[in-house]
């Protein structure tokens, strides 16, 4: 029986620190997608920056972490990317503090499509953490964008693939917050109660290959990617 | 994609791990226990209408090695029908790769929950007389289990025991790298937890056991010295837990059949298991115990105990004897 995990996917924190700019680039354009959410709410929530100055701050983060090379400095035996990085945004939020002036928007640096409004609404009713929580929260926000990143995979895939109504289904029942029965969601789809288990198990096991190639390749060695997957999925790979 | 709220979030997390059960006969229907390499599930078996338990690969991205190991686990199971260890019914794989085994469902709690129930000692070592019995069996089939401990095994509620998690077992002097199985990774029903004080130390290549239980020859690694009389190790250690569970003082006899259980040295332990349950037999019938010479006064004393009723009415009635022999003197 062939296992359903894809072929290792290149860590793009390896990428970061490729010598071709372009690869690099790439690399730093797929590490902001996964973590520039967490970042932007953990600005607005840990360093307590206002809406604007937070949006501000993420875009800059990123294109100076761009500029200075800073992911190529990351040193895998000492900490997990997710770690290092948080730790990159508390040094730059402490800096940004202290500097009278603020660099301006946009200032030449990469732009990053980034619905900040969306994100802010997701950071309403969120308390406030504190230093001990600072980590679990960003944690946390780091979990729910790799996993959205995921949805978004198997959205594609399925779309590829000619399985619309297997995504359809996966959203409905396990995106939803209502869940109906499999006999109900079959009524609705127009297929068998026996189907919709059937290309709910394909969604699922889809969507478990592509979240973890998606932990993969944002992980900064194989040792950190298997405390990733232990820790999220409590699975030994 | 949209906001995913933590609700959504630890639902996925959940159904992602879930094993895929699509085209097999079985519903899950809990997680009893969840290890590094095996999860085990409460799950109805459609077909036959009853509760199993379903051993899972926790993860078909898992250790190359992980299904083959659990393949063997079942198969040394599926070899060993005996009452004290639990049959297995059906191995399979699982549309997502993972392998699965199921078994009977058994419902009861380990030696360890027993004991903290205030069991008497007595109790306790007719449970041990009957795991001697399934681990006898065993070695009768060259399969020795590596990781006895009282958190591998369970009394069921009609006084029933069974012998868990064999994810370990192997043939005698078999090299780790073949039989490196995780076991004790595993529980409740019918495979107990890792015990917080009790883990399963599996380090790869090098010692795999439980310390404590664990015999001198796993501990250093040396596979190759292996055999059955690891497990008389272990079910030396396992009795000296027993005796000391209660409370009570431990008697010289029993001391003895514990250290000559938990010799360092391989050939001056029991030669078998069968002698080790003769020897505890022996003590709770309070008769002579091979591993303890004992002295004349303590021969009497193990008698006068052993007989002590009998003694008793037997003095009681010679007493009552002399006090009519005394009275009939007096009247005449």
């Amino acid at each position: 029986m062939p296992s359903s995990f894809p072929p290792t996917r290149d860590s793009i924190i390896a990428a970061a620190a490729s010598d071709d700019v372009i690869v690099r680039e790439r690399a730093l354009e797929a590490i902001a997608a996964a973590y520039r959410r967490p970042v932007y709410k953990y600005l607005r929530l840990r360093w307590r920056m206002e809406r604007e100055d937070a949006e501000d701050h993420t875009q800059d983060f990123f294109a100076q972490a761009l500029e200075r090379e800073l992911f190529a400095r990351f040193d895998p035996s000492l900490a997990r990317f997710r770690t290092y990085l948080r730790t990159c945004v508390d040094s730059s939020a402490k800096n940004a503090a202290k500097a009278a002036n603020r660099q301006k928007r946009g200032g030449g640096a990469m732009h990053l499509a980034l619905d900040f409004s969306s994100a802010e609404g997701e950071l309403r009713g969120v308390a406030i953490p504190d230093e001990r929580d600072a980590d679990d929260f960003f944690r946390r926000e780091w979990l729910r964008s790799l996993f959205s990143l995921a949805v978004d995979d198997l959205r594609a895939h399925c779309a590829e693939h000619g399985k619309q109504t297997h995504f359809a289904l996966f959203e409905r029942y396990d995106l939803g917050a209502e869940r109906e029965t499999y006999a109900e969601l079959g009524v609705a789809m127009g297929i068998a109660a026996t189907q919709v288990t059937n290309y709910l198990a394909f969604a699922r096991r889809q969507f478990r290959a592509m979240l973890l190639a998606r932990l993969r390749s944002l992980c900064g060695s194989d040792a950190e990617f298997r405390e990733e997957a232990r820790e999220l999925l409590g699975v030994e790979v | 994609m949209g906001f995913l709220d933590d609700a959504t979030l630890e639902h996925l997390r959940a159904v992602t791990n879930a094993p895929d059960m699509s085209r097999t006969k079985y519903t899950i229907v809990r997680e009893l226990a969840r290890g590094g390499m095996g999860t085990v599930y409460e799950a109805q078996d459609g077909e036959l209408g009853r509760a199993v338990a379903l051993k899972v690969v926790t993860a078909p991205e898992a250790m190359p090695d992980a299904i083959e190991r659990l393949r063997r686990e079942a198969r040394t199971l599926a070899r060993l029908e005996h009452p004290g260890i639990v049959p297995v019914h059906d191995i399979g794989d699982l549309p997502d790769g993972r392998l699965y085994y199921a078994m009977k469902l058994v419902r009861g709690p380990r030696l360890d929950e027993v004991a903290k129930g205030n069991a008497a000692r007595a109790e306790l070592l007719r449970i041990f007389g009957r795991v001697c019995e399934a681990v006898a069996f065993a070695h009768a089939h060259d399969v020795v289990h590596r990781d006895l401990k009282p958190e591998n095994i369970m009394v069921g509620s009609f006084g029933e025991v069974l012998v868990l998690d064999w994810g370990l077992a192997g043939g005698a002097g078999v090299g780790n790298g073949e039989w490196s199985a995780v076991s004790g990774e595993i529980s409740p029903q019918p495979h107990p937890a890792p015990h917080p004080r009790h883990p399963t130390v599996t380090a790869p290549g090098s010692i795999l056991g439980t310390p404590g239980y664990m015999s001198p020859e796993q501990s250093r690694g040396d596979a190759s010295a292996v055999d059955h009389r690891t497990d008389v190790y272990s079910l030396g250690a396992v009795l000296r837990w027993m005796v000391g569970a209660t409370g009570e003082s431990v008697p010289k006899a029993m001391a003895a059949i514990v250290a000559r259980a938990m010799a360092s040295v391989p050939g001056d332990r029991y030669q078998r298991v069968e002698l080790l349950a003769a020897d505890v037999e022996a003590f709770v019938e309070r008769r002579p115990v091979s591993a303890y010479p004992e002295g004349a006064l303590e021969r009497l004393r193990r008698v006068a105990t052993k007989y002590r009723t009998p003694i008793i009415l037997v003095l009681a009635y010679l007493v009552m004897r002399v006090i009519l022999l005394l009275a009939m003197r007096g009247r005449s």
